[in-house]
């Protein structure tokens, strides 16, 4: 178990400072989006929507488990940091709202989650084994998204409303997925075209709008990379680390 | 090339012949997820055991069974490490633990022919399998009755691994062990 020690980024963890800032930006977008996803257990709309958000919160927090692992301890990271210590994109720290926008988070973030980690796959760094292993797991989430996406945005003029406004919503978080990250050895131009490629189709076949709003730049949002956050997350923290700050040390 | 001594394969053996925690009807090694036993002397031994999925929580019981069976089998020290690469795939499901998979009621995974996501569509009340295509070769027989004819229900079901179908024949939902 854990002692609360570690309140910043364990830069002296490992070896290679840069692996571990790469292994905490994906490890706290994994976990964070994990938690999220968590929080449906008992409000999903349908059992079958219980059971799927919560298979893939699990996938993404064995995902996490690795990543962090490779930073430093697991519950220490996940349990102990502060919110300015947290590296995770802002777009998946965003609350759930309704059922769009968990689905429109899932679809901007999986899509793009699937070509980092295919290029992760694809190359020797020290994050291929864990990508390959995910890629297969986020390429179900990523269909998930899609399908739902699809049937709600040409569903009813009610669903066709809500998912607008969810991927509207959205959009303005989606710039900072591409923000390279120190460590992480791919072509960030190429995954930002090809996922916009992606995801621009979707959007049309789910007879969607694609917002016009900027992704990057002024009025737009993203600085979680550098550990600062929504103000929604601090509240998230806060439930996450509840359990294990009021008991440490504590094991069954 | 490492050689496999007489005692690591008979090491593997018995790490192989624990059953899985979730689906008792499959041993590990049926499962295809223990990979390797080192020996380090004779009484202290290495498990390589990979994850079905990333986040699998059958793992940790996975790891204690292990541990136990080598221990009453006279190994001291027992380590169960868990390796990723290369990536489990439901391909390493071997011929019996599919047959297993079967009896049990379970559908087992599909031979894959792609790595691609299997195509579904979505009616309004559920989903629907699409006609067979490249990447989706074959139907998912039912596991009662044999009939070819059978419904996704749920794209997820009580694991991570397993998707909720139903058959049209027979009406009987079952599991289906999803391809990975």
């Amino acid at each position: 178990m854990t002692t609360p020690s570690a309140r910043d980024l364990p830069e002296d963890t490992t070896g290679d400072t840069a692996v571990t800032a790469a292994a905490l930006a994906l490890g706290d977008d994994a976990l964070v989006l994990s938690h999220r996803l968590g929080e449906w257990a008992g409000n999903a709309p349908v059992l079958e929507e219980e059971v799927a958000l919560a298979n893939i919160a699990l996938d993404l927090l064995g995902q996490a488990r690795v990543l962090l692992s490779m930073a430093g301890d697991e519950d220490e990271l996940a349990f102990l940091r502060e919110e300015r210590a947290f590296r995770n994109l802002q777009l998946v720290e965003q609350p759930n709202g309704d059922f769009a926008h968990t689905i429109a988070r899932q679809l901007f973030f999986s899509a793009h989650q699937y070509r980092l980690y295919a290029e992760l796959a694809a190359g020797d760094g020290p994050f291929a084994p864990l990508a390959a292993k995910a890629v297969k797991e986020v390429d179900y989430h990523r269909d998930h998204a899609e399908q739902w996406t699809l049937r709600l945005g040409d569903g009813t003029e009610e669903s066709h409303t809500r998912m607008q406004r969810a991927v509207d919503a959205l959009w303005r978080y989606t710039g900072e997925m591409f923000q390279p990250v120190e460590g992480v050895d791919v072509d960030w131009t190429g995954l930002e075209t090809a996922w916009l490629e992606w995801t621009t189709q979707v959007l049309r076949r789910a007879t969607l709008a694609v917002p016009d709003g900027p992704r990057t730049g002024a009025w737009t949002a993203g600085a979680g990379r550098q550990g600062l956050h929504t103000e929604p997350f601090g509240r998230m923290l806060a439930e996450m680390q509840h359990l294990h700050r009021s008991h440490p040390g504590a094991s069954w | 090339m490492v050689t496999v001594t007489p005692l690591e394969a008979e090491l593997l053996e018995l790490a192989g012949s624990v059953p899985d925690p979730e689906l008792p009807v499959l041993t590990l090694r049926e499962l295809g997820v223990v990979r390797a036993v080192h020996a380090r002397g004779t009484d202290t031994v290495e498990v390589e055991l990979t994850p079905t999925y990333t986040g699998c929580p059958a793992l940790e019981a996975m790891s204690l069974d292990i541990e136990r069976i080598l221990r009453e089998h006279g190994v001291r020290e027992v380590t169960v490490r868990t390796v990723l690469a290369p990536a489990w795939t439901t391909d390493d499901i071997t011929e019996e633990g599919r047959r297993k998979l079967r009896e049990y009621g379970i559908a087992p995974p599909r031979a894959r022919t792609s790595s691609g996501p299997v195509p579904v569509e979505l009616g309004t009340t559920r989903t629907r399998g699409t006609p067979p295509t490249e990447d989706e070769p074959a139907p998912v027989p039912c596991p009662h009755c044999g009939s070819t004819e059978t419904e996704l229900l749920s794209r997820f079901s009580s694991t991570a691994c397993k998707a909720l179908r139903r058959c049209l024949a027979c009406r009987e939902p079952f599991d289906h062990f999803k391809e990975l």
